[in-house]
């Protein structure tokens, strides 16, 4: 580890990587690179292998996605437009779940659009990251998604974040794309969906979304105050309508408590390069960066 | 082709929202109510969908099978079953809860 100019050399890059037990230490404690290995050719590096788990794990309930679309009146070529062209998990699944209870399409889109906002946040923090020049723009933005991000960040190295985000965003993608289609046609083919619980299907598909982000008493707050105000305000105003007043409440909640603590006692806001040492083993990336996501969110 | 119009629209949205981010400068991360207000809305969204998909039907409220989903995901959760399982859970029940209850 004499090299100078690591992380910037290609060697530095190949020396880093590598199978699960490289630890990578800190930018400062780099010398804590432990079992070098020189990259071979076919070898992945640890971003690649995560990002081609994740890859396959979110592109596996591209199927719920696929199916519950569908039964919420859509056709297989449009829940496939969604996956191809919004290409978010949580946006598809918001404008889907609006139209499935009655709601408007404008209440749809504006849900899902509300959903994604959290993509700008993404594409500042990988932006920083990767750098990306002219048409690479373009790819690198669509596949800005949580778990490209979520890979990126688990990682120190820049060559390594750059891999991680590439390999996720792209195997996401891909399978996440191929699934939807699978999950639209079996979906069209089982006929009444309640009789398959496919609405309880949907139920759950928004707690497991939502489940990874309650861990501290604010958004805990924030979401039992949004269900409340959905449920509360549903009998009295057209479908649709009780999601954008639940996003109402959740701004002013959030405001009320960051007002309280300005600072924020739990997760306070960071710049982008401001980052933690990665984990050395092989399981799922934690979110390692504030303008990261949480797992298991599509 | 309404919902086509609209769908593209909402893709359209969800791009330009991607997109933008490429865009600004990162300094704008640095604003302290860009992360808190990202992550309070989705979260209240989520759990307005969460809500709406359990307990709502069209403008009445109902308790059925969905409810049955809601707590049996909720366990899934609990146990850290992964995302697909969870899903899966979520329909079995509410088509056990509809078979059990006629």
């Amino acid at each position: 580890m004499n090299d100078p100019d690591w992380p910037l050399s290609v060697a530095g890059e190949e020396r880093a990587s590598g199978d699960e037990g490289v630890v990578l230490g800190v930018r400062e404690g780099r010398t804590n690179v432990s079992k070098e290995r020189p990259q071979r050719s076919w070898h992945l590096s640890t971003a690649q292998k995560r990002g081609l788990s994740v890859g396959l794990a979110t592109g596996l309930y591209g199927i719920s996605f696929g199916a519950l679309a569908v039964v919420a009146g859509l056709s297989v070529w449009q829940a496939s437009a969604l996956s191809l062209l919004m290409f978010t998990g949580g946006s598809q699944f918001a404008f889907i779940g609006v139209l499935g209870g009655g709601g408007s399409l404008g209440a749809a889109t504006a849900a899902a659009s509300l959903v994604g906002v959290r993509n700008a946040v993404y594409g500042v923090t990988a932006n920083a990251m990767l750098r990306p020049r002219g048409w690479r723009k373009l790819v690198a933005a669509q596949v800005t998604i949580d778990e490209a991000i979520a890979v990126a960040s688990a990682t120190e190295n820049p060559a390594e974040e750059r891999r991680g985000f590439w390999t996720a965003g792209i195997a996401v993608f891909v399978l996440w794309n191929l699934f939807t289609v699978l999950g639209a046609v079996a979906g069209n083919a089982l006929g009444d969906p309640k009789a398959w619980g496919l609405d309880g299907a949907a139920v759950a598909a928004f707690l497991g979304l939502l489940w990874p982000r309650l861990k501290a008493r604010d958004p805990i707050v924030i979401a039992v105050a949004a269900a409340l105000t959905t449920v509360l305000v549903a009998p009295f105003v057209p479908p649709g309508i009780p999601i954008i007043l639940a996003a109402v409440v959740a701004v002013i909640l959030t405001v009320a408590q960051r007002s309280v603590a300005p600072r924020g006692d739990e997760d306070p806001p960071q710049p982008v390069p401001e980052r933690r040492a990665p984990r050395g083993d092989e399981g799922p990336p934690q979110p390692t960066h504030p303008a990261q996501p949480q797992d298991g969110d599509r | 082709m309404t919902l086509w119009i609209w769908i593209l629209a909402a893709c359209v949205i969800a791009f330009a929202t991607k997109f933008v981010g490429y865009l600004l400068p990162e300094k704008w991360l640095e604003n302290p109510w860009v992360l808190p207000l990202s992550q309070g809305v989705t979260v209240g969204l989520l759990a307005s969908l969460v809500a709406a998909n359990t307990f709502v039907d069209g403008t009445t409220i109902v308790l059925d099978a969905r409810l049955a989903a809601l707590v049996a995901a909720a366990v899934a959760l609990l146990l850290r079953a992964p995302y697909l399982v969870v899903v899966i859970v979520g329909a079995v029940a509410a088509a056990l809860t509809r078979l059990l209850m006629g």
